[in-house]
């Protein structure tokens, strides 16, 4: 990366693998178990992504739990992006559909993301789940928690904790959406380059 | 474009062919917010929308508040009759006022053509043309746009005929941009004293646009027909001997739509005058889309007002 840019760029200066795909499917099997032990009645379940990787992991994990408990468990997605918090500082997100096409009234909604960092990815999904209805419990479930949150949110499951500092960066790559499987731990600083 | 036209819209052409496909997806999204029971997200909170009309409306302008209202703007609704307009305040001005009580968009309709341009030129705030005079009318062209394409599954080479006062009407001009743009192939069709005369003499650079002076060999292939209302408030006369006249030769009735291809679709941009551009069995029949169009009008446009809260989508954000 030589090329000269006025600006400091993100340089990374170091690359950790944290999960492989074996670790990874290792952890969303643990969390299926889990939400099967704490749910006593599954069939009231509805598993929410949230796009766009939120998604993919909800998506296997209602597989998952119908290979342990033979129970087939609605899913939904979900899009926060007209929900965040920071709409006004920031250039306008990408949305991606919602689907919701279950009534969540009084059910069991286990929303499902990637990484927990902030936490205010979670608390715009709720305020956007409570427009779509009253569910009786909104439970979360995430594959990476980096810690640094700035809301009082916290995972009912977790995948793996990882302790990071602010100038890390986690990346989940997922088959389905990246074509490869693995979580990485990128350490970035501010450089000039010329 | 600049960032000057960028900012406002003002025509479709403001609009490049992947900036219209932004809109039309994001449009699709809106779709499934106006259908939810409690259909209000919070994203443009704190925002003030100001519709300004110095024409009649209903469908524009509620279309408008409803899709602000849902997206939690206020919208300050400004009557010109009630207004100082009537106290001899020019256009001008009353715009800058608007600017001063801190609106964030305002939208407007005026009689005259080129207004919106006028005042895209001289006001910090992003404007929105609802319709000027016979010139543009580019929010309803994105509702029909993503109407067929909703029910068509594309754009790109349909047969699109539009029928009647061509040469008068805003939604026709907006139309023939935003369609020859993403590739339909547009049939206009009326009396001769209602078609620019560069259809006429075919004598233009669209490639994709012709004038067919038989309205039965214009809808023959059709897969969408656009009868359009005879704007009689901006004609001079000697355009028509009568309506009655026009409505025996040019009106969309059930035997001209059964010329036509079997799942043919009906649009029209409304207000309506039945009997007159379209019979009411038509109007009101299985093949019109017509109040889908209206609804349809309500997820564009908060799309656009969603698009307008800031110019540059981030792809990157959501990771």
């Amino acid at each position: 990366m030589s090329t000269y840019n006025s600006n400091p760029s993100l340089n990374s200066i170091y690359t950790k693998t944290l999960l492989d795909s074996n670790s990874i499917n290792k952890s969303l099997v643990r969390i299926s178990h889990e939400i099967i032990e704490r749910n006593k009645e599954l069939e009231s379940i509805i598993l929410i992504g949230i796009q766009r990787r939120g998604v993919t992991l909800s998506n296997r994990l209602k597989d998952l739990i119908f290979t342990f408990s033979k129970v087939d468990i609605k899913t939904g997605a979900l899009d926060i992006g007209f929900y965040r918090d920071d709409l006004s500082f920031i250039n306008r997100p990408f949305i991606r559909e919602t689907t919701i096409l279950n009534n969540i009234d009084n059910k069991t909604v286990i929303l499902v993301d990637d990484v927990l960092f902030t936490g205010r990815t979670i608390r715009a999904a709720m305020n956007a789940l409570i427009d779509f209805g009253r569910p009786k419990f909104i439970q979360l479930a995430v594959l990476i928690d980096r810690g640094h949150r700035e809301l009082p949110i916290r995972p009912d499951y977790i995948g793996k904790n990882i302790p990071t500092s602010s100038t890390e960066s986690i990346q989940v790559k997922l088959t389905e959406i990246d074509e490869e499987e693995t979580v990485l731990l990128q350490k970035d600083s501010y450089e000039l380059t010329n | 474009m600049n960032l000057q036209t960028k900012k406002h819209l003002l025509d479709i052409d403001c609009y490049s062919k992947e900036e219209i496909f932004q809109i039309l997806n994001d449009s699709k999204i809106m779709m499934e917010i106006l259908n939810r029971k409690v259909k209000k997200i919070p994203t443009l909170r704190g925002k003030t929308i100001v519709t300004l009309f110095y024409e009649p409306s209903t469908r524009t302008r509620i279309s408008f508040e409803q899709a602000a209202k849902i997206l939690n703007a206020d919208v300050i609704n400004i009557s010109i009759k009630e207004s100082s307009s009537n106290k001899g305040e020019s256009l001008l001005n009353t715009v800058l006022t608007i600017q001063s009580i801190k609106a964030d968009i305002i939208i407007i309709r005026h009689p005259h053509s080129g207004a919106p341009y006028f005042l895209a030129k001289n006001s910090e705030v992003p404007i929105i043309n609802a319709g000027d005079g016979s010139h543009a009318h580019p929010t309803q062209s994105l509702l029909d746009l993503y109407t067929i394409q909703n029910n068509l599954g594309k754009i790109e080479n349909i047969n699109i005929v539009m029928v009647g006062d061509i040469l008068y009407s805003r939604v026709a001009r907006s139309n023939i941009l935003a369609f020859s743009k993403l590739g339909a192939n547009i049939t206009l069709c009326g009396p001769n004293t209602l078609i620019p005369h560069e259809f006429l003499s075919n004598n233009h650079l669209y490639k994709n646009i012709k004038f067919e002076p038989s309205l039965k060999k214009a809808v023959k292939n059709a897969d969408v027909i656009m009868p359009l209302r005879i704007q009689l408030e901006r004609q001079s006369t000697g355009h028509l001997p009568n309506l009655q006249e026009y409505s025996k030769q040019w009106c969309i009735t059930s035997d001209i739509v059964s010329i036509s291809k079997q799942d043919v679709k009906i649009l029209h941009p409304g207000p309506m005058n039945e009997g007159i551009e379209i019979s009411s069995d038509v109007a009101h029949g299985p093949k019109s889309l017509i109040s889908e169009q209206v609804t349809n009008g309500v997820a564009v446009r908060m799309a656009l007002l969603y698009s307008m809260l800031n110019t540059e989508p981030n792809m990157n954000l959501e990771e």
